[in-house]
């Protein structure tokens, strides 16, 4: 859906001076675009997905959704390497995935500007951590930018390649959720187009052999010494001197909603936050007389400014978990703890017709532990239908299964969405058959990766742009892998799907289902709906187990099915014991 | 920054420098982040500076959405601190009792719209262009503004039917 939207939005802000409403994510492809990239890999995951789907309208730009993270990153910094400006991006976790190319791509360096955005999410909007990345541009020893609104991520995009190549390493981009969905007055320019650099052979900076990467780390080392002393002159640490009582050291968002609360107070702002402008933090603590550190999550400037022996206070630890506000700024300044919150929030349930309803009535009904994984799918967890009882990680529903059979779970059941699947489950699945496990595996192939918003990936036979490309079969990769048994089911033929999970549960095997039928998003078909005879209605609420948006109770206990909203999936006639709801 | 051409609403906000802060909130799939894309595109054109925040994600599956708009000379926070909402554009009743508490004392509610909604209009997709009509009554932008961000976030799609449904929403605060 992304690429016909932004078209149309980009070409409507031309009439306006070249000036659009852009996302954090937007604004940043736009960036990278003008900077001359040629090269971006990613996987989907909220808050970076756009990232990719933006840069995809630009026939300029080679772009693709990986299989996974590990993949793209090595992608997008061999592009850098052979010549080319090149981009990676992921959500925070996708990072997680990408560590091992990543931790060792400082010592080699880059050919051609190599630009990594990290999408982190403090206050887990759609996530299952809220790790703080910047400690990864630390690890990694990777400069870091910060940009603090849609505006800036422009900017620094094109500034991170300039930094990438003068310093010959890959500049990592850290922005969070609230940066990533926010959308600011952009200005669009051209597009400078950066001429390919022919790739030299360099064995000892790109063959990683011990005897060689030992000689690139003490390069590497060099090369910090010469960012540390960028990041004391770059404008991108900017001091603004107002009243000296009170001064602020902040760094991305947090500079935002602290500058809307104290706009009388100093400010040092870090765009540019590692390595850390040590001498420029000296110099600004001199000159204010009291020094407040504001950051979203872990206390890494706080402890970083600290270790300089200079006098500042910090938030209370309880401000480590969850997104800043810009209402909380004040009690962060007032040394106060942060007050607790009951999220009052309404949770998201499966779409109306959602496939993976039937799915998880059926494992429900059969009283099975489930071990789950991460994607629309997840919501099965939710109550009332409540039928996933595991969710770590991608591909954790595989490895989770034949762990909990090495335990002793009878039967072991797993289940997995199709990109996921993709993404990092087949590895599990060719290790469980090679360790000779049991167990039932469940793959929701609903051809989509849902959850982000419908982007293809390998088993869909599309590319990022629409195009067909080589199509994965699912059914074969799994019977490659070990799997004793595939079959393929419709959810919808609910009789059949639970004889077979029956079936697949009593053997002693490693089987395979994938429940097929296309996200309701992609196939907006509408079967008839059922017929609710209100008379013949005994008011259990039975139907209401099935969480159907579509289906609410009225006051008098009898209920109302929404016939916009209803695909006639016909399950919740399925479900009435007392034959109230009936197929038409 | 322009002077309201719809004076008698709340002057406190005409003022220059200060910011306008609008919160719409409802569940996924009602065409909140329309409304608000929509809000943020017709200040845009009249050349403030707009910040527009939400959450993308699970809130696509039915869950709460919330979006806040805020537009001036110069805006900061693109979230709008508790306590600071000038106006509460409500798509769902539920959601306004858990986002009332935003409003800042003088702020004003716009539940009665979406009350009135249920009276005015037959076709819930035009729920949205509806609040906005009824939004645009308080807030400094020209309605040539609103048309003009409604095509452009729309494409061109139903410009007639919309722009009845936004004089609809307009007339019936």
């Amino acid at each position: 859906m992304g690429r016909n939207r932004y078209n149309k939005l980009i070409m409507s802000s031309s009439k306006h001076s070249h000036i659009a409403l852009l996302s954090g994510d937007e604004a940043l492809a736009q960036g990278a675009y003008e900077a001359g990239l040629s090269v971006a890999a990613s996987y989907p995951g909220t808050p970076a997905t756009e990232i990719l789907e933006y840069l995809s309208r630009f026939s300029e730009v080679n772009t693709q959704w990986s299989v996974n993270e590990k993949v793209a990153f090595e992608v997008a910094l061999a592009a850098s390497i052979a010549g080319v400006r090149s981009l990676f991006s992921a959500k925070h976790v996708g990072f997680n995935v990408a560590m091992d190319p990543l931790m060792t791509s400082a010592y080699t360096g880059v050919g051609r500007g190599f630009v990594i955005v990290s999408g982190d999410d403090p206050g887990l909007h759609s996530s299952q951590n809220e790790q703080d990345n910047r400690w990864i541009a630390r690890m990694a020893k990777l400069p870091l930018l910060e940009p603090a609104s849609p505006a800036e991520a422009k900017e620094f995009a094109k500034k991170a390649f300039e930094i990438s190549e003068q310093f010959d390493i890959p500049v990592m981009v850290r922005m969070t959720t609230r940066i990533c969905h926010t959308k600011e007055n952009v200005l669009l320019a051209e597009r400078v187009e950066a001429p390919k650099k022919e790739f030299k052979i360099n064995v000892p900076k790109y063959v990683m052999v011990p005897r060689n990467a030992y000689v690139r780390h003490i390069d590497l080392e060099k090369r910090m010494i010469a960012l540390q002393k960028y990041s004391e002159r770059t404008p991108l640490n900017k001091v603004e001197l107002k009243n000296k009582n009170i001064g602020i050291i902040t760094s991305g968002i947090s500079y935002m909603y602290a500058k809307e609360t104290y706009p009388e107070a100093s400010f040092l702002k870090l765009g540019f936050s590692y390595p850390l402008p040590e001498k420029k933090i000296r110099d600004f603590c001199k000159k204010v007389k009291r020094v407040y550190v504001i950051e979203e999550l872990d206390p890494i400037l706080e402890h970083e400014i600290r270790a300089l022996g200079v006098t500042i206070k910090a938030k209370d630890a309880s401000f480590r978990v969850g997104e800043l506000l810009p209402e909380l700024i004040p009690l962060i300044v007032q040394g106060k703890k942060r007050p607790e919150e009951v999220s009052t929030t309404r949770k998201p349930v499966l779409c109306p017709g959602c496939p993976h309803r039937q799915t998880f009535w059926l494992l429900k009904k059969l009283k099975l532990t489930v071990n789950g994984d991460i994607g629309c799918y997840t919501l099965g967890a939710l109550p009332p239908l409540g039928s996933l009882h595991t969710c770590l990680c991608m591909g954790s529903g595989v490895t989770f299964m034949e762990g909990f059979g090495k335990a002793g779970q009878k039967p072991a059941v797993g289940i997995i969405g199709d990109s996921t699947f993709v993404h990092s489950g087949i590895t599990g699945l060719i290790n469980a058959a090679y360790n000779k496990a049991k167990g039932l595996l469940i793959i929701v192939d609903n051809a989509t990766t849902a959850m982000t918003g419908n982007q293809p990936h390998p088993a869909t036979g599309v590319t990022i742009t629409g195009e067909p490309t080589k199509k994965l079969v699912l059914e074969d990769i799994c019977t490659v892998c070990g799997a004793d048994h595939v079959d393929v089911v419709n959810p919808y033929s609910m009789k059949e799907f639970e004889a077979l999970i029956k079936q697949r549960i009593a053997e002693d095997a490693l089987s395979v289902i994938i429940s097929r039928y296309p996200c309701r998003l992609i196939e907006r078909t509408k079967a008839a709906m059922p017929v609710y005879v209100k008379e013949a209605c005994k008011k259990c609420g039975i139907c209401l187990t099935i969480n159907c948006p579509s289906i609410t109770r009225q006051e008098d206990g009898t209920i109302d099915i929404n016939k916009n909203m209803c695909t006639g999936c016909n399950l919740c006639a399925e479900v009435c014991i007392p034959g109230a709801i009936r197929k038409s | 920054m322009r002077r309201s051409l719809y004076p008698g609403r709340d002057p406190e906000i005409m003022k220059k420098d200060t910011v306008v802060n609008i919160l719409f909130c409802g569940t996924g799939g009602q065409g909140v982040l329309a409304a608000s894309e929509i809000c943020g595109w017709a200040a845009l054109v009249e050349g403030y500076h707009v910040k527009k925040s939400e959450v993308h994600g699970m809130a696509q599956r039915g869950g709460s959405v919330e979006s806040h708009v805020r537009f001036g000379k110069k805006v900061f926070s693109p979230l709008i601190a508790k306590g600071s909402v000038d106006y509460l554009v409500s798509f769902h009743k539920e959601e306004h009792i858990r986002m009332v508490g935003f409003l800042k004392p003088k702020g004003i509610d716009l539940i009665a719209s979406f009350d009135a909604s249920h009276t005015y209009l037959a076709d819930k997709r035009f729920l949205n262009i509806f609040l906005l009509g009824a939004l645009s009554r308080y807030l400094p932008l020209k309605i040539e503004s609103w048309f003009a961000a409604i095509n452009t976030v729309f494409a061109d799609k139903n410009p007639e039917e919309n722009k009845k449904m936004f004089l609809k929403g307009r007339e019936s605060g």
